[in-house]
This record gives structure tokens, C-alpha cells and sequence, in this order.
């Protein structure tokens, strides 16, 4: 069956043709799509699928799930990772029951990210199989073979997309999914799955022992595959591979090309294709994982082989590929003339204004950093975190963002490391509760001053809506238990919890000003539901309109920054954007701001 | 040697509905029994920001177009069509709604909006031939500013190699069924204009 799907949904089909009974996550560009497909499916395919808290959760709750002989698969970005690395790096030594396959997206470019991590860096540090999808087909035939190379091995195994390949497009054939398999239920094996010092040592070495035997078997799977063509040669992993072939083609050149699609990579097929060629291309995104491996066996099989790629300067260190870099890298190898991408110049772009992705009109985001400023000042510090509200950094409330839940203990550290000025961390509802918590225990445990500002809009927005425990319901729609921030706050020692609504301005500057003076550590919950997700389920306010004999031009609601509110040269105007939320009448010193008719 | 029968290059505003026009292509080019590839922007870049998503009929490789490899541009919004105007080939066509939408820089002040001559007239130097059009007010002649980026693909249809039929069957199947019209004239509206 051929079908047009976009790469995490290929993923996902994988997955259901594979039979797990078992999916978690935690929503990070450019994985979320994955999880988003199988939650509506759960009930007819009677599988488990589940948004959970973070990585490391939802890692632990595949591990469980594969610990009674049930397939399960996990999903996450790739900083993600970083948080699932706990049990990721023990998980092989214990090995996994039913196949578990762990996927881990990486973002070259940082298109949604704040780094550019390797993730098969990570499979390789954790001695597992990682396999690299150049496009949908590949991610979905690769999913579906982890599973069963992961029963094979007894270890987990990762696919490692990248957002060229989850945000892709294709015609992708597919097969019916398969019945999960019922599950006799969790074997007691302490040896097995008890990692007391005894028993790690020699499940150290028996998966060390493991690793010869991947290799020969990853050596044989379609992925790895070379066509020679001449002593000129490419190697090249992932999309550089499908980048690699299709400028080989539009260059018509006699090129030979190993494509490398599964990890730890074959040492015999690289050493094999060196032999054959006098100087080689190496061509992949991020590290240059690849380039050191064919570097080290080159002195073994062909010492004389000039290799080319990150280090002589023919592949960018940095950013992600695209096929016109790969087609001029290799027309520079070969000593080809290309004729140059049209370009414009400098001046001509310079017309253009920047559109940087913003807050939304209406968002709540910006009406609590307005009455947050207010109460703080400019001069305060403001540790931030991962989530839209970032994209506040030109209000002067964003100072710093680390990783998930960092804004609190990076908060904390700058007060005990002698700043004397006020502190106000910022993060939102889901990263509150995916990193957050343990990091107000903490402040509060050891007694920082300073204040924690949840902006709480019950969603994970950011990454397209995902809910959380906060939002009272799970990824396949059930009710979940009601939580309150604040009883939770309360009970990790937070000395004032105040909440308040940004779209009720003065009460929302009030009650930062309270938590400003408390002595302790305070923490405000700033409660408005996403001006998205209120769009979606229908509810509309009414729009504002500009009093244009009142308005003085001021610009005072103009430098607020909502895109809904324009200045036509002498006075304010309200657009087409607004959504209602009425914060801008409430800055207006001339009260020219009122609800249109 | 050519590694893709038409490249399409589709740009405009996070919101402005690019991703449906990729996927009535894509759905389209299954249908008609064509590889087909895309890449899309999800994430940040769809918040309010600038959006850009390649697709690419005929092809078995790689959905990424090159720089300088479109054979069209499809703007939904001035700017974004001359932000990313290096992707055509100098054999390409512009097709450019007219509409601008102004990014906050603009509404705040920090950064004016150009008119639409500046805008168009590199185009006119970069590419073979550009087709400005108001699909904006075409779409509200049609019934729904919403379907403005059906205007644009009812523009797009005669540049691409697939069936006009096989187009409006992909699109009526996405489209809620109670917008059909709309979207039917929507896209006649936008095909007239550059006929």
C-alpha cells in the first residue's frame, strides 16, 4: 500500500506494523508528530500510548513495558536524550525483553532546538544499535526492522531521524498493522534486570562480547550499501547519502558511493570500499562520526587514501546539508566547474524587514512579562526556560535559557553566587512539571531568594498543543486526576504561592510585587489559557478598536508588542490579529482602547 | 542531467496554510501515480514567522530543493517571495500574492515594510516571468480570506504536471465539505489569473 506521509507519521506506521503494545514521549520538534498519530489509534489497535511527564519517564515506562515481553517504543527530541540518559545508559547492560525502540530526533540547523547534538554519538557511548533514515520510506522500514534487530540483540535500538526527515513528505509504502502480541506478564530474573555492582560487571562485558556479532549483522542490512564507480569515492550516512546520490546523478560523474544507514558502523564494508578508491568524500550532517571512523580504518586498509570532508573544509562543521553543499563539495573534489546559485545581493535583501517567529496576539506570555517588568524592574534578573514564552527575549525578561527546567536552579545558583538584585524565573506549565519540581524542592530546600513565575496556559504549546498532567487529560483523551500548581508548590516548600490572571493586569502586577517583597522563595502562578487552544475550542472575545481622537501616539502600546496593535505614523491601530484580551486598553494611558461594536 | 520532473518552492507566514497547498500536491501526485517528496516547517518557525516548504514532483530523491533549482515559486506573502527568491531558477516563475502581511518588527516599528514595486522588480530580474496576483482579494471575492492559498494553488496548477482533476479531487478531500464551493471557486479564480 502506497501512501503519502510525512516522516514521524511513516515512523509511526512502523511502529503499528511492528506490533507494539507500548508507545511513550515527551513532545519536542521535530519528534512529537509520532506520538500525536498513535494517540487517536490506541483504542482500535489496543495499545498503550502516552504523553508522559519527560524522556525519562516515558524511557522508564518503554523499559517496563519491554520487561514483560510487550514491544514498546519511545520517542523524544534529541536533548531529550540528555534526559533519558539514565536509564539509557544502564538499559543495555539489562538488556530489553520485547524489541524496544528508542527514537531520538535530531535537529542540525537548530531549526526548533538550542543545540545541535549528535544522537548517534549517544548510541555509540551506550553501545547500541542506532539506524539513520534518509527519508520517510527509510524511517518506516527502519522502525519496523529495530524492533526485531532489537529482540535479535537483546538491546535497544535507535533510530535516529533528523527534521528532514520527520518533516518530510513522500509516497511511502506501507503494510497493515499487526496485532500486539499478548504478553505472559514481567519475568523476576535479578541477575537479569538488578543492577547491584555484581551483577553489572560481567553484563558490562557480555555487551561488549555483543558488539562484534551487531556489526557482522548490521553489515549485512540493505542500508549499507555501495556502488563503485571509479577511484574517486563518497561515504556518506543519512540524508548526506541521499543528498550524496542524487548530485552524483546531476553531475552525471563516475563516482563510487557507500552509503552508510545502521551503526556501529561495518568496519569491513568501509575498509573494503578505501581499498578500492584514491581520495573520498565523507559527507554527513553534525559530528564527524563517520569521518573519524573511515580516518582510523584508512591506516589500517589504505593509508595512502586522502579523505576529505569536515576537516579539510568541504563538508560545513555546522547547520545541516543540503544538496546543493553536497553537489559543490563534490564538484570541488573532482575539480569540476559549477556554475554558481543565483544570489541576491545584500542591498536588495536589506528592503526586507525580519519576521522572526513572536508571541502570538493576545498571548498571555506577553501581558505577564509587561506586569512582571513592572514589579521587577528592568535591572532584575530573569532566568527563562523551553517553551514559546522564549520568544519573549525582546521584552528584557529573558536572560538566560539552558535546557528544560534550568530557569529555577540556574535562578537559584545566581543568587547564592552573590547577585544581589531581585530574581524572577520563568517557565512554563509542562516544563514546570517535566523539570520544574525538583528544582523548586531544591530552591526551597536550601533556602533561595527569590521568586518562580509558572506561566501557566494548561498546554504544552509550543510543540503543537500536546497535554499534560496539568491539563486534567491524556494523550488518548481520558480524564486524568486534577493537579493544582499550586498545592504542589506549596508542598515543595515555596513560602508564597500566589495566582493570578495576566489579562487582569493590575491584580497580575500586584501580585508580582507581593511575591517580589516576600523574603523567602515565592513563586506566582500566572493562569490564562493559550490564546490557540481557546481559538480551537471556539471561544471568541470581542475585538478592541483604537478611539482615534483619544490616542496621542504615545507608542506605548506599540512597544508592548502585541502584532495585533500597528501605528499608522500618528496614531495606534488595532488589526485583523486581535484576539481580544483587552491588555492593551488597560496600558493606554489616554484610555483610547475599547471593544469595537 | 535532471533529478526532478517540476520543483515547487511554496513560501509565506506561519498560518497563511502553506502546508495544505503541499499536501493537495502531494495527495494529487499519488493519486496521478507520481513520486512524490516534501519537507515542511513545523515548530517555532510556524509562529508567525517566516515558513518555507519544498516539494517535488517526479522526483526519487532528496525533498530538499536546491538553491537556484525551483521551477516555481509559490508566495503567499511579497516578502517571504523575495526572501527566498535564490531558490529559483533563472528559468522559474514567481507567483506572488500581492497581500502583505506585516511582521511584528513592522507593527512595533523597528522595520518598515517596502512597496510592492521594490519587492517585485528583483523578482522580475531573477526569474523568467512573475505573476503578481491579489489572491487575498480573489479569495474574498470567493467567499473566505481563508481560501487564499487556494487561489494560489488554482495559480499554480497549469505549472505543475498533474491534472487539474486529480488536483481539485485531492483538494475537496481535505477541505471540510461545507467550504467545497468556496474552495471550488477559489481555485477557478486563481487559475483565471494567469491564464
Amino acid at each position: 500500500m502506497r501512501e503519502y506521509l510525512l516522516g514521524n507519521v511513516a515512523i509511526a506506521r512502523g511502529i503499528l506494523e511492528a506490533g507494539a503494545g507500548v508507545i511513550s514521549g515527551y513532545p519536542g520538534t521535530p519528534s512529537s508528530e509520532i506520538v500525536e498519530h498513535l494517540a487517536p489509534l490506541a483504542e482500535e489497535h489496543r495499545i498503550h500510548v502516552e504523553w508522559s511527564v519527560n524522556e525519562k519517564v516515558a524511557m522508564e515506562v518503554a523499559i517496563g513495558a519491554s520487561w514483560t515481553g510487550t514491544r514498546a517504543a519511545v520517542t523524544m527530541k534529541h536533548v531529550g536524550l540528555n534526559v533519558a540518559a539514565d536509564p539509557f545508559m544502564t538499559l543495555p547492560y539489562l538488556g530489553v525483553g520485547g524489541g524496544m525502540v528508542i527514537i531520538s530526533a535530531d535537529d542540525p540547523y537548530c531549526h526548533s532546538s538550542q543545540n545541535e547534538q549528535d544522537s548517534r554519538r549517544y548510541a555509540a557511548f551506550a553501545r547500541v544499535p542506532c539506524l539513520d533514515p534518509a527519508d520517510p520510506q527509510e524511517a518506516r522500514d527502519m522502525t519496523l526492522r529495530a524492533f526485531s534487530l532489537s529482540e535479535e540483540f537483546g538491546l535497544p535500538v535507535m533510530v535516529r531521524p533528523t527534521t528532514r526527515v520527520s518533516h518530510a513528505r513522500a509516497t511511502v509504502d506501507v503494510g497493515a498493522p499487526r496485532e500486539r502480541k499478548a504478553s505472559p506478564g514481567f519475568e523476576k530474573n535479578p541477575p537479569r534486570r538488578v543492577a547491584l555492582p555484581v551483577h553489572a560487571r560481567p553484563l558490562h562485558a557480555e555487551l561488549l562480547d555483543k558488539q562484534a556479532e551487531i556489526e557482522a549483522a548490521l553489515a549485512k542490512e540493505a542500508w549499507n550499501r555501495s556502488q563503485m564507480r571509479g577511484d574517486v569515492g563518497i561515504i556518506a550516512s543519512g540524508i548526506g547519502g541521499l543528498y550524496a546520490e542524487e548530485a552524483i546523478a546531476e553531475l552525471e560523474a563516475d563516482v563510487s558511493l557507500l552509503r552508510i544507514g545502521a551503526y556501529p558502523i561495518p568496519r569491513t564494508i568501509v575498509g573494503d570500499f578505501l581499498e578500492k578508491v584514491d581520495r573520498i568524500l565523507v559527507v554527513e550532517e553534525m559530528d564527524p562520526v563517520l569521518e573519524e571512523f573511515v580516518e582510523m580504518v584508512a591506516k589500517e586498509r589504505n593509508p595512502e587514501v586522502e579523505i576529505l570532508g569536515k576537516r579539510s573544509g568541504h563538508i560545513p562543521k555546522v547547520g545541516e546539508l543540503d544538496p546543493l553543499t553536497v553537489r559543490k563539495a563534490i564538484a570541488r573534489m573532482m575539480g569540476l566547474q559549477q556554475r554558481g546559485a543565483p544570489t541576491m545581493s545584500p542591498e536588495v535583501l536589506s528592503i526586507l524587514p525580519p519576521r522572526p517567529p513572536a508571541l502570538c496576539p493576545g498571548c498571555s506570555h506577553r501581558a505577564s512579562y509587561y506586569a512582571m517588568r513592572k514589579a521587577f524592574g528592568r535591572d532584575a534578573v530573569y532566568p527563562n526556560d523551553i517553551g514559546c514564552y522564549t520568544m519573549g527575549v525582546g521584552m528584557g525578561t529573558v536572560d538566560s535559557c539552558l535546557c528544560m527546567g534550568a530557569s529555577i536552579t540556574v535562578g537559584a545558583g545566581i543568587r547564592f553566587g552573590g547577585e544581589e538584585r531581585g530574581i524572577c524565573a520563568v517557565l512554563g506549565d509542562s516544563t514546570f512539571l517535566h523539570s520544574g519540581l525538583t528544582g523548586l524542592l531544591n530552591a526551597a530546600y536550601n533556602g533561595a531568594r527569590m521568586t518562580v513565575a509558572i506561566l501557566d496556559n494548561s498546554i504544552t504549546a509550543m510543540t503543537g498543543h500536546q497535554p499534560h498532567p496539568g491539563a486534567g487529560r491524556t494523550a488518548t483523551g481520558d480524564i486524568s486526576p486534577t493537579i493544582s500548581l499550586e498545592e504542589i508548590c506549596r508542598s515543595l516548600g515555596a513560602g508564597l504561592v500566589e495566582t493570578a490572571d495576566p489579562y487582569d493586569l493590575d491584580s497580575m502586577i500586584e501580585t508580582f510585587e507581593r511575591a517580589r517583597d516576600h523574603p523567602g522563595l515565592s513563586v506566582v502562578v500566572a493562569k490564562q489559557a493559550c490564546v490557540i487552544s481557546e481559538m480551537r475550542a471556539g471561544i471568541r472575545r470581542p475585538m478592541l478598536r483604537v478611539d482615534e481622537e483619544k490616542c496621542g501616539g504615545c507608542k506605548l502600546c506599540v512597544s508592548f508588542g502585541c502584532p495585533a496593535i500597528e501605528f499608522d505614523g500618528k496614531v495606534a491601530r488595532i488589526n485583523a490579529l486581535c484576539s481580544g484580551c483587552g491588555v492593551c486598553a488597560k496600558i493606554c494611558p489616554q484610555q483610547a482602547m475599547e471593544v469595537a461594536e | 542531467m535532471r533529478t526532478s520532473d517540476c520543483d515547487v518552492v511554496i513560501v509565506g507566514v506561519g498560518g497563511q496554510g502553506v502546508i495544505l497547498i503541499s499536501e493537495i500536491i502531494g495527495k494529487a501526485a499519488l493519486s496521478a501515480g507520481l513520486s512524490v517528496r516534501g519537507v515542511e516547517t513545523h515548530g517555532m518557525a510556524q509562529r508567525g514567522g517566516s515558513v518555507i516548504n519544498h516539494i517535488r514532483i517526479g522526483c526519487r530523491y532528496s525533498a530538499m530543493i536546491s538553491l537556484g533549482g525551483a521551477d516555481v515559486l509559490l508566495a503567499m506573502e511579497p516578502a517571504e517571495a523575495l526572501r527566498y527568491a535564490t531558490y529559483l531558477s533563472p528559468d522559474g516563475i514567481a507567483l506572488v500574492n500581492t497581500t502583505a502581511v506585516l511582521p511584528v518588527t513592522v507593527t512595533t516599528g523597528q522595520a518598515s515594510y517596502p512597496a510592492i514595486e521594490e519587492i517585485l522588480a528583483p523578482l522580475w530580474e531573477a526569474s523568467s516571468r512573475v505573476y503578481p496576483m491579489d489572491a487575498t482579494g480573489l479569495a474574498a471575492e470567493a467567499g473566505s480570506l481563508q481560501a487564499t492559498n487556494v487561489v494560489m494553488l488554482g495559480a499554480l496548477a497549469r505549472h505543475i504536471p498533474i491534472g487539474e482533476e486529480a488536483l481539485l479531487e485531492a483538494l475537496f478531500q481535505t477541505v471540510p465539505a461545507r467550504f467545497l464551493e468556496i474552495n471550488r471557486k477559489a481555485f477557478e479564480l486563481g487559475k483565471i489569473e494567469v491564464e
